[in-house]
């Protein structure tokens, strides 16, 4: 295409973006809108994911022993927990770190534990790793059937919880946008078509004097750009400045370790990216779909 | 060239239009196309422009088949042929110039070509001293002058003129077949569906006469031949 006909297009699309300012206005409401819940909803989900994963790596077990157990056997299951095949490593604390740790993790309120140090309830344990963290409940269950194993406990169960509720939020999550971008589309589609509308004599006569049909098209995909470009500038903005006080602010999640949440760069600029890719798809598709029927002359 | 063959024309609505027509135009000829409303001038005119496609027989523009033409073939297609409506079909907003301008910016001619092509055939029909005014400002039959200029602006072969005189009065409409003659007289050839008897008894040239979608006559040096 020639320069001058790009700068042609550029203009013409812009002038018609801002000839029906109240349909653009409304188009770009309802991509705004659409956007910003495609934002939130992104966040949301990938954090989730990534703790998840995060979650499933420091997966590890933790075999209580049997405080009635002697040194010898506590050799043996040592041994024996490093036998199967699917461990990777094994390492002994005893009751006396255990306290230590559950007081530094208890902060102020584990003081009050302090006074166990001198009659410790707890059990020397061994924290068990397998090499890949989905043969975690078999391990789990292999220990559990050892001698002077009191207890086996891993954090499965809330990794499966938290893969659930994960799931379940991409569904229904799923469901509401692409209510909602059909909406903006829709409503986009009809601003073009009220364009072309009022173009209808221009694009007759530009067919009568053989405009080819993609020379015809090209403002309107560019005014259907316009529109989602600029319906993507809030939901970044929001995202953007929502998620640096977010990632900034220190939020950890304490009963997992202190995973964090993705950090803002570049995860920030992914979503901003993906948000303003979004917005343009439906400008294009919405002027798409509008200017098929009045092509056919 | 143009050559029909065996063409007919029936509309989605049941109307038959094209009731077997065969005829043949030669380059550079001038061309009369009458017949009472609804006899198919129209169609006839739309078929060569590929406005419409038949539903059987040939048309050849240029040694082209028009009804196997492709979609995409189809503007290119147009490029070779200039049409004027009654009613101008002029862009109200914009100047003559500008209007004249548009028919090659949209085929994207370069815009220093586009300039010196429009100023020439502004001359070519007498309004070059007005390609600032927008048509609201002109009378009927400049709008019809500038509808002419737009349509042989690009240098077409064939020129159809569906009715170009139909809003125009006696003087103003001398006018127009006068610059319809100089455009002829270069070989461009010229198909004009026409009302007037007045035109086409005084201004002589072949006449095709139609009467419910089928030739009844066609004379070279012809006559209107009806009764107005």
């Amino acid at each position: 295409m020639k320069f001058s006909t790009l700068k042609r297009h550029l203009k013409e699309g812009t002038r018609n973006t801002w000839r029906n300012s109240w349909m653009t206005i409304a188009s770009i409401g309802a991509v705004t809108t659409t956007l910003i819940l495609v934002g939130v909803f992104l966040v949301v989900i990938l954090n989730l994911n990534h703790i998840a994963n995060k979650l499933e790596d420091d997966v590890q077990i933790k075999a209580l022993i049997e405080l009635t157990a002697e040194e010898a056997d506590v050799n043996q299951l040592e041994a024996d927990i490093k036998a199967i095949p699917e461990v990777d490593t094994v390492q002994f604390i005893t009751k006396e770190e255990e306290l230590d740790n559950l007081i530094e993790s208890m902060g102020e309120q584990g003081q009050a534990w302090t006074l166990y140090e001198q009659d410790n309830p707890l059990n020397d344990a061994f924290i068990v790793q397998t090499t890949d963290p989905l043969d975690t409940e078999l391990v789990a269950n292999k220990i559990q059937q050892m001698n002077n194993v009191n207890s086996v406990n891993f954090g499965q169960d809330y990794v499966d919880k938290l893969f659930t509720f994960n799931e379940y939020a991409r569904n229904v999550g799923l469901v509401l946008i692409f209510a909602l971008l059909f909406t903006a589309i829709f409503l986009i589609s009809n601003t073009i078509k009220i364009t072309i509308l009022a173009r209808k004599k221009e694009i007759g006569i530009m067919k009568l004097v053989g405009a080819t049909n993609n020379f015809i098209r090209w403002p309107f995909f560019v005014e259907g750009m316009i529109l989602g470009i600029l319906g993507s500038i809030i939901p970044i903005l929001i995202i953007m400045i929502g998620y640096y006080y977010l990632a900034n602010s220190g939020i950890t999640i304490q009963q997992f370790n202190f995973i964090q949440l993705l950090p803002f760069n570049p995860f920030a600029f992914q979503i901003a990216g993906i948000i303003l890719g979004i917005g343009v798809c439906i400008g294009v598709w919405g002027s798409l779909m509008s200017v098929r029927k009045f092509l056919k002359v | 060239m143009i050559e029909m063959q065996d063409v007919f024309m029936t509309y989605p609505n049941g109307v038959v239009a094209l009731n077997g027509i065969s005829v043949k135009i030669e380059q550079g000829e001038f061309v009369y196309i009458v017949g009472h409303s609804g006899a198919g001038k129209s169609t006839f005119t739309k078929l060569m422009f590929r406005e419409e496609v038949p539903m059987k027989g040939t048309i050849t523009v240029n040694n082209k088949d028009v009804s196997k033409l492709k979609w995409k073939d189809v503007p290119y297609f147009r490029r070779s042929i200039g049409v004027v409506y009654q009613d101008f079909r002029l862009l109200p907003k914009l100047t003559v110039y500008e209007n004249i301008a548009f028919a090659l910016e949209v085929i994207e001619e370069s815009p220093k070509n586009i300039r010196a092509r429009v100023m020439k055939v502004l001359d070519q029909v007498g309004l070059k001293n007005k390609a600032r005014f927008i048509p609201d400002e002109l009378s009927g039959g400049e709008q019809q002058r500038v509808a002419i200029a737009r349509a042989i602006v690009n240098r077409p072969s064939i020129l159809i003129a569906d009715e170009p005189t139909g809003n125009l009065d006696p003087d103003t409409s001398w006018e127009i077949m006068r610059i319809l003659e100089e455009i002829n007289a270069s070989g461009t050839t010229i198909i004009m569906a026409t009302h007037s008897k007045e035109i086409v008894d005084t201004v002589r040239k072949r006449v095709i006469a139609m009467e419910d979608g089928t030739i009844v006559r066609d004379e070279h040096r012809g006559e209107y031949g009806y009764e107005v």
